[in-house]
């Protein structure tokens, strides 16, 4: 049986520190509010979860159903939502970004560990970590 | 097709005492971008004022306008 859509999503919401569902791909992001908020991450250097929302309207519907925020991109952290592309761009002019991430924008760049976070697990909605 | 006007006034009914200034941003009346300055954002995070504002056109956002980029200050942010 199919799980649910939505159950779905909340599933890769709680399985990935870092997710970030977006118009295209970290690579080639279809809008330009996902592209700065993927540059964002990247400046960052932190490992991050991307889901592409357009094969499928229904991702965006179900998404925003369960987020209650109707704009895409959404960054979710430790499966609190953090906000779209104004409240991510603000945190990492601020600095809070970067501290919500725990990354050390004063030392070397983090490691970021070798194994995925979703590794052996399923993937659904051909969700991808990518290392920037 | 939603005007910069239209928004403003709609934002600034929805939250008395607001001032909104709102662009539009390719000159093509469906994406925007709205300052907001409200006490009603007084204690509130950025989620929530972002919601605040976000629900003032429900449906309508994604829809007939595309992206409203927003900016959300206390008058004590803003002043």
């Amino acid at each position: 049986m199919d799980t649910p859509l939505r159950d779905q999503i909340a599933t890769a919401i709680a399985d990935n520190p870092t997710i970030l569902f977006m118009k295209g791909t970290p690579e080639q992001p279809m809008c330009g509010f996902s592209a700065r908020t993927v540059a964002a991450l990247q400046a960052l250097d932190v490992r991050f979860a991307a889901v592409d929302i357009l094969p499928d309207p229904r991702i965006r519907q179900e998404l925003s159903a369960l987020s209650n925020w109707p704009t895409i991109p959404q960054l979710f952290v430790d499966g609190e939502l953090v906000g779209g592309c104004d409240i991510v761009m603000e945190m990492y002019e601020t600095g809070e970004l970067a501290e919500l991430l725990g990354v050390d924008t004063d030392g070397p760049p983090v490691q970021a560990p070798e194994a995925s976070p979703a590794a052996g697990g399923p993937a659904p909605l051909s969700i991808e970590n990518r290392l920037s | 097709m939603p005007t910069t006007d239209e928004l403003k006034l709609r934002i600034e009914a929805a939250l008395p005492g607001a001032r909104a200034d709102v662009v539009d941003l390719n000159g093509t009346g469906d994406h925007f971008q709205a300052t907001v300055i409200s006490d009603r954002f007084d204690g509130l995070g950025r989620i929530d004022r972002h919601r605040l504002v976000y629900d003032i056109f429900g449906a309508e956002i994604g829809g007939p306008i595309h992206a409203l980029s927003l900016k959300t200050l206390t008058p004590a942010d803003a002043a």
